[in-house]
């Protein structure tokens, strides 16, 4: 089922997708820090948002090849060899197949409208720690190494966009530095996504040595699928301290790199950094955090379906996790106030979907959902960054309300975000979370499969209550705004606004490109599910057919439905109705909001358990006790001071100045000496 | 064969004993010297007996060199005992300890 | 004059020092007053820029193909007992000779106006230091190899007692005597490998290697004892002891590391960059190129015990690297970490490990010194390394507080970077012999990232909160060259590794070959037994196949 001899072509035209994003950062690279003068401002637009415009337009291109039905399925760019030491070899080259093929696509288009939002975004920015053209050199920076993520042909290409994306996002988070908090947050997510990678190059290096045990040593991943099957069956044996358990190879593998998933896709327990990381510009949030880089680990699930697919172990630990974490996120995102951290909430949560979708061995229905949510993901964001600008950087929705009169164009935008993720139809997100309940719903392998899609519908209820929680405090309602202040809420900059249009249109529509088979025979339109037909040739599972009938799968979805109708009609209630409700919930069940509100204490506990002991014990224990007190102190200087004490208090008083003990010294080793040989 | 060579030896170990004893328990720096000088006496006394009983020149010869030293060790010494008494008015061994810690 | 190129680029800078205190002598005899301080300044940088353009000439001529020395030259010195001078070069001492020549010429110049007196007494020691490190690094005679790892010591004393900080004469006194102990207990065991040799072959022979024009069988042919019934009474265990305690006190492996931090601290920055890009990578140096062929079944043996203290440099200096007060003990630190890696890389005995460990040789030397060089800059301005004297630092010097973050990430191991390369290629070829210890070891770039991203948050972000920073001028041209010199090669080893990969790939094969075949009755190492993974770490330590050339390239 996977595509790997036939059809594939060579081709120089993929680097330049990522390299002209690095052509354009390593410029600004040169004018920040060479030049007296940065590029004036029109010359960073330019630049910038050209050169993510020249790689969307390359990507077309490329894309538009892999459709034609003669030419090749899978092309590849081959530069060089990057790393390359006894067995181990690996090739810096590119790899467009389907998959890589819907990444580059969104990157780039969603990379561009974010681009050119952030034109007006970041304009009337008058702190002094802007950089115009350092927010877009970073931008440019994290494109490519997103592209590079996505279109890398191996394991370790795919690592250096892993780490090259977790740098821009610190960079990105941290933008305003001159706030420590800024910087903390930062710092805090390159740390944790740091300790995931712990899992990926642990999974590179048992997947390499087993495979060079059959004699396959490679980290490329068309020569990985392609042996994998010699090593599918493999056991490995724990050792005693560990349980002495046996574990399936695959299974093994696939968590160590699901590890590195967490960190990067923010699943339990893991994901403490996305909240945070709302710190940083909007448009950032709404690239990095919605779009891609959060979107990297349910891209490295489904290049390896393959590995998966021979893992049931881990992929049933997938399939939990991102439904454990779908619910546990979407309940926190019920009590926040900030704007952002609302849709920060809804982001892990979503990705929770997608991996519930992966683990299920739906991984098109996961790249589908990868793909609506980048859209309706970025839209939200980008219109909070919209709603931010016109309340002039106020993030609290306590303090909004009734903004649909003073911002018209951007509610409407902001609305169809909105109903694209309760998945309402017939917007995006109604058939690609269908696509996600229904692969858990027939996946017969994971274990409490029912249970699984009971979590994702309780989850849909909840998204769509928090979401028009949002949208009606933002937007509706009595105004908490003060009359004056209102007055100066106004539309943003056309650039602000017309990627929100864009995008909207985007998440209306793009649900039609994986239309699932039901609604096609509706409509009488044979294969409707384009994308899973585009993604099934280098799939695990082909197209996965999951084995209910279209009555039941309407079923389903009605019952989806009417999940996401019933957290509407809730949230209308209890915020437009009745405004006073929600106050009185609090106070009775104040212990159970404040849990909540706080998210669970996570990250108390994360400083308690971990952050604190390990400073503590590095500080008291091993550096002063151990390192300063035992091995300098007693060990080095203790000899010193041992030496010194036995030479002043010992030897010292043989030195008695005195001639004659001397003399009956030196007669005395004589006497000895002669003793000794006349023996 | 007049003195039997047992003789000769125990006399000299017996002067040469003296003369370690005078050098180590004596405060007096000229007694000291005057030691020192019977023991190389002594040992002069050993290589001519040796000498005498085995019929080997070499051993006298060797004496004419001891002599030799002796005396000009004994110039020296008696220099640095002069030096020292103009500089301390003592010639006592326990008074010439700067050298202790 | 190409075939004494080797001895041309190792005693250039001696050369060049004497000459100028020569000159300084003459001029001053006939009372022509004295040569000044920047005629010496640029004429030390001549001489150290001319060297490593010579060591480009030894580079460029380099065959990547040959297994042997090359540049080689012998010149019997003792005949009588076997000590000659003797020099030659392969992958590995090539590549650190290099690097070598290539910043010292940087660390002349960073240090143009930090010192204030006896600048010429100061230019004449690094000029005698470099030789010494050369020197060290192409000796393949044991005797001639003592002389320069010797040597290197004195002016690196001076260094630091003279023109260091406040503790300076505790800081160089305890270095010099900690590293002389050490070596006392290698001059020891040199001398046992010497009778040894001299109990096999009847001769007395110290070169390393057959040299030309010599017969006489080289060392590494000897065959050090090991039979006996416990492992403790072997020759080679004691002998690889002795070695190995000399080179675990350079390294500086734990727990033996306790000298570095003071030293570093109390040192100027010249000294600091030099000490820990250079004169680290003797220890490195000396058991790949001393230990490891001289004693292998021993250091087979003690390849676990060699693992679990270099997982305690990682784990542990990182963990006390986090806690410092002072920038240049918390980079001290961090280098006792990156050189864990090297140890476990060395020891895990298959090409990766090795060409990982050695090409992390070199890029700790350009990581690490670049990071020394950027808090000397500092510190000549504000006079202080404590982190909280600092703070927002990144508004009045942008482009400082970028380029430290550059090589703080070439530090912590992000791809693009050198430091990935040698990292990765670390881990790699350790799991396949310790999978546990790896896995280990991985934890140690999270914790590298903690500790250096935890300092640059404290001093470069933040607000201005202290007054004395604001007026901060940014890197000036001379500083600002320095730095983006040294990020040359961290971007080169970093985007195409190959080309210095490549030139270790027969050198590495062939010291793995040596301890392979003097092998004559392996040692498993404790660690594959407990390991449990009876299907990746499957085989014995050194199988034929881990010991085939890569391919061709």
């Amino acid at each position: 089922m996977v595509d790997t001899a036939a059809g594939v072509a060579e081709t120089s035209l993929l680097r330049w997708i990522p390299f002209l994003p690095l052509a354009a950062a390593a410029v600004h690279g040169v004018f920040l820090g060479l030049m007296r003068r940065p590029l004036p401002r029109r010359g960073t637009i330019f630049l910038s948002c050209g050169a993510v415009f020249a790689s969307f337009l390359i990507s077309l291109f490329a894309f538009a090849e892999l459709l034609s039905p003669e030419g090749p399925r899978v092309r590849v760019d081959n530069l060089y060899t990057w790393i390359g030491a006894g067995k181990f070899s690996a090739e810096a080259s590119f790899l467009l197949d389907p998959i890589s093929a819907v990444m580059i696509l969104v990157v780039t288009f969603v990379g561009f409208l974010i681009h050119v939002y952030s034109i007006g975004y970041m304009d009337d920015d008058h702190r002094d720690d802007t950089g115009f053209p350092r927010f877009f050199c970073y931008l440019n920076l994290f494109t490519f190494s997103m592209l590079m993520l996505v279109l890398g042909d191996n394991l370790l290409v795919m690592f250096l966009g892993w780490e090259g994306v977790g740098l821009c996002s610190y960079l990105l988070i941290g933008f305003w530095y001159s706030e420590r908090w800024n910087a903390y947050c930062g710092m805090k997510a390159f740390v944790v996504t740091r300790i995931g990678d712990v899992g990926f190059l642990v999974g590179i290096f048992v997947l390499f040595w087993a495979l060079a045990d059959v004699g396959r040593p490679t980290v490329a991943f068309r020569e990985i699928a392609a042996a994998f099957p010699q090593i599918a069956d493999r056991v490995v044996t724990l050792p005693a301290w560990l349980g002495g358990a046996e574990w399936k190879l695959a299974t093994l593998v696939g968590l160590c790199f699901f590890a590195g998933a967490c960190g990067k896709s923010a699943q339990i327990p893991l994901y403490v950094w996305l909240p945070d990381a709302m710190a940083g510009p909007t448009p950032v949030s709404a690239l990095i955090h919605a779009a891609t880089m959060v979107t990297a680990g349910v891209y490295m699930v489904c290049r390896l379906s393959f590995l998966y697919a021979a893992a049931p172990g881990a992929s049933a630990v997938i399939a939990w996790t991102g439904a454990i974490t779908a619910l546990f996120a979407a309940t926190i995102a019920i009590t926040q106030t900030d704007i952002k951290k609302v849709l920060a909430y809804s982001t892990v949560s979503q990705l929770g979907y997608m991996f519930l979708a992966a683990g299920c061995g739906g991984y098109a229905a996961a790249l589908f959902h990868l793909a609506t949510h980048a859209f309706f993901k970025a839209l939200l964001f980008l219109g909070a960054g919209a709603v931010i600008l016109a309340m002039h950087h106020e993030q609290d929705t306590d303090k909004m309300g009734g903004l649909a009169r003073a911002i018209p164009r951007t509610r409407w935008a902001f609305l169809m975000g909105v109903i694209a993720i309760c998945g309402l139809p017939p917007f995006s997100g109604f058939f690609s979370k269908d696509d996600v309940l229904l692969a858990a719903f027939g996946a017969h392998s994971i274990p409490g499969n029912r249970w699984l899609y009971g979590i994702g519908v309780a989850t849909a209820l909840l998204t769509s209550l928090y979401m028009f929680r949002l949208y009606f405090r933002t937007f509706h309602g009595a105004t908490r705004i003060a009359p004056e202040n209102f007055r100066r809420v106004h539309e943003p900059a056309e650039t602000v606004r017309y990627p929100l249009y864009v995008l909207a249109v985007f998440a209306v529509l793009a649900g039609f490109a994986g239309l699932p088979q039901v609604y096609g025979d509706w409509l009488g339109i044979p294969d409707s599910n384009s994308l899973a037909h585009f993604l099934a040739p280098v799939l695990a599972g082909g197209l996965h057919e999951v084995g209910v009938s279209h009555g039941e799968e309407l079923r389903l979805a009605l019952l989806a439905l009417g999940a996401a109708a019933t957290g509407l009609f809730v949230a209308w209630w209890l915020y437009l109705r009745d405004p006073e409700l929600p106050g009185r919930f609090m106070q009775a069940f104040h212990g159970v909001w404040r849990l909540l509100h706080e998210k669970y204490f996570v990250d108390q506990i994360y400083d308690t358990l971990i952050v604190r002991p390990t400073v503590w014990v590095a500080d008291r224990v091993l550096f002063r006790s151990i390192d300063a007190g035992l091995i300098d102190g007693v060990a080095v200087n203790g000899t010193a001071r041992a030496v010194q004490g036995l030479a002043a208090r010992g030897f010292k008083y043989a030195h008695s100045g005195l001639t004659q003990s001397y003399l009956f010294l030196m007669i005395l080793g004589t006497v000895a000496i002669v003793g000794w040989l006349l023996r | 064969m007049l003195v039997p060579l047992e003789h000769v030896i125990a006399l000299s170990a017996v002067i040469f004993g003296i003369g370690v004893v005078g050098a180590v328990t004596r405060r007096n720096l000229i007694v000291i010297l005057m030691s020192i000088e019977l023991m190389l006496n002594a040992v002069n006394l050993a290589l001519v007996g040796f000498s005498r009983a085995w019929a080997n020149p070499v051993g006298q010869v060797f004496v004419l060199m001891v002599i030799t030293v002796a005396a000009a060790e004994v110039a020296v010494g008696l220099g640095i005992v002069l030096s020292l008494f103009r500089n301390r008015d003592s010639v006592d061994i326990e008074e010439v300890s700067l050298l202790k810690w | 004059m190409a075939s004494h190129l080797l001895s041309i680029v190792t005693f250039l800078p001696l050369a060049g020092g004497l000459a100028l205190l020569l000159l300084d002598a003459v001029l001053g005899l006939f009372s022509l007053g004295r040569l000044s301080e920047g005629f010496w300044r640029w004429l030390t940088l001549v001489f150290t820029g001319l060297t490593f353009a010579l060591s480009l000439g030894l580079w460029t001529g380099f065959d990547a193909t040959r297994t042997d020395f090359q540049f080689v030259e012998r010149f019997p010195w003792l005949p009588d007992y076997g000590v000659s001078y003797f020099v030659g070069i392969d992958g590995v001492s090539l590549l650190l000779l290099v690097m070598t020549t290539f910043l010292m010429p940087l660390v002349i110049l960073s240090s143009w106006e930090d010192i204030r007196r006896g600048e010429r007494t100061y230019l004449f020691f690094m000029l005698g230091l470099e030789t010494g490190m050369l020197g060290a690094f192409v000796s393949l005679n044991l005797f001639q190899f003592y002389v320069f790892w010797e040597v290197m010591l004195i002016p690196m004393y001076f260094i630091i007692g003279i023109w260091g900080g406040p503790r300076r004469i505790y800081a160089a006194v305890k270095f010099f005597l900690y590293t002389m102990a050490g070596s006392l207990l290698m001059l020891v065991a040199l001398l046992v490998v010497y009778y040894q040799h001299f109990l096999q072959f009847g001769a007395l022979n110290l070169d390393l290697v057959q040299g030309p024009g010599s017969t006489a069988p080289a060392l590494f042919d000897t065959v050090i004892p090991v039979a006996g019934q416990a492992v403790w009474w072997k020759t080679q265990t004691w002998l690889f002891v002795a070695f190995a305690l000399a080179f675990a006190v350079k390294v500086p492996l734990f727990p033996f590391h306790t000298w570095l931090p003071d030293a570093h601290v109390e040192a100027p920055t010249a000294g600091s960059v030099v000490l820990a890009s250079v004169l680290l990578k003797m220890g490195t140096y000396g058991f790949i190129r001393l230990a490891l062929p001289l004693f292998p079944s021993a250091s087979v043996a003690f390849a676990p015990l060699i693992f679990g203290l270099a997982l305690m440099g990682i784990l542990y200096a990182a963990l006390v690297a986090m806690v410092q007060a002072d920038m240049k003990k918390l980079v001290a630190y961090s280098s006792v970490a990156h050189l864990g890696f090297v140890m476990m890389g060395m020891f895990a005995f298959d090409i990766e490990g090795v060409e990982g460990s050695v090409l992390q040789m070199v890029n700790h030397g350009f990581s690490t010194g670049a990071l020394f060089l950027l808090v000397g800059m500092i510190y000549e301005r504000r006079h202080t390394r404590l982190i909280k004297d600092f703070g927002g630092i990144a508004k009045p010097m942008p482009v400082y507080a970028a380029l430290f973050l550059v090589v703080g990430l070439s530090s912590m191991g992000l791809p693009m970077l050198n430091g990935f390369v040698g990292e990765f290629l670390i881990l790699l070829g350790t799991y396949h012999v310790a999978p546990w210890v790896a896995v280990a070891g991985t934890f140690g770039v999270v914790l590298a990232a903690a500790y250096m991203l935890w300092m640059l948050r404290r001093v470069m972000f933040g607000p201005v909160d202290n007054p004395e920073n604001r007026g901060l001028i940014d890197l000036g041209l001379r500083e600002k060259f320095v730095v983006v010199a040294v990020l040359v090669p961290i971007f080169w080893i970093g985007i195409y590794p190959d080309f210095f990969l490549r030139r270790l790939d027969a050198s590495v094969t062939e010291v793995l070959r040596r301890v392979e075949t003097a092998n004559a009755r392996m040692v498993l190492p404790r660690g594959r037994e407990s390991a449990g993974h009876n299907v990746t770490g499957a085989g014995p330590l050194l199988s034929p196949v881990a010991l085939e050339l890569g391919s061709p390239r």
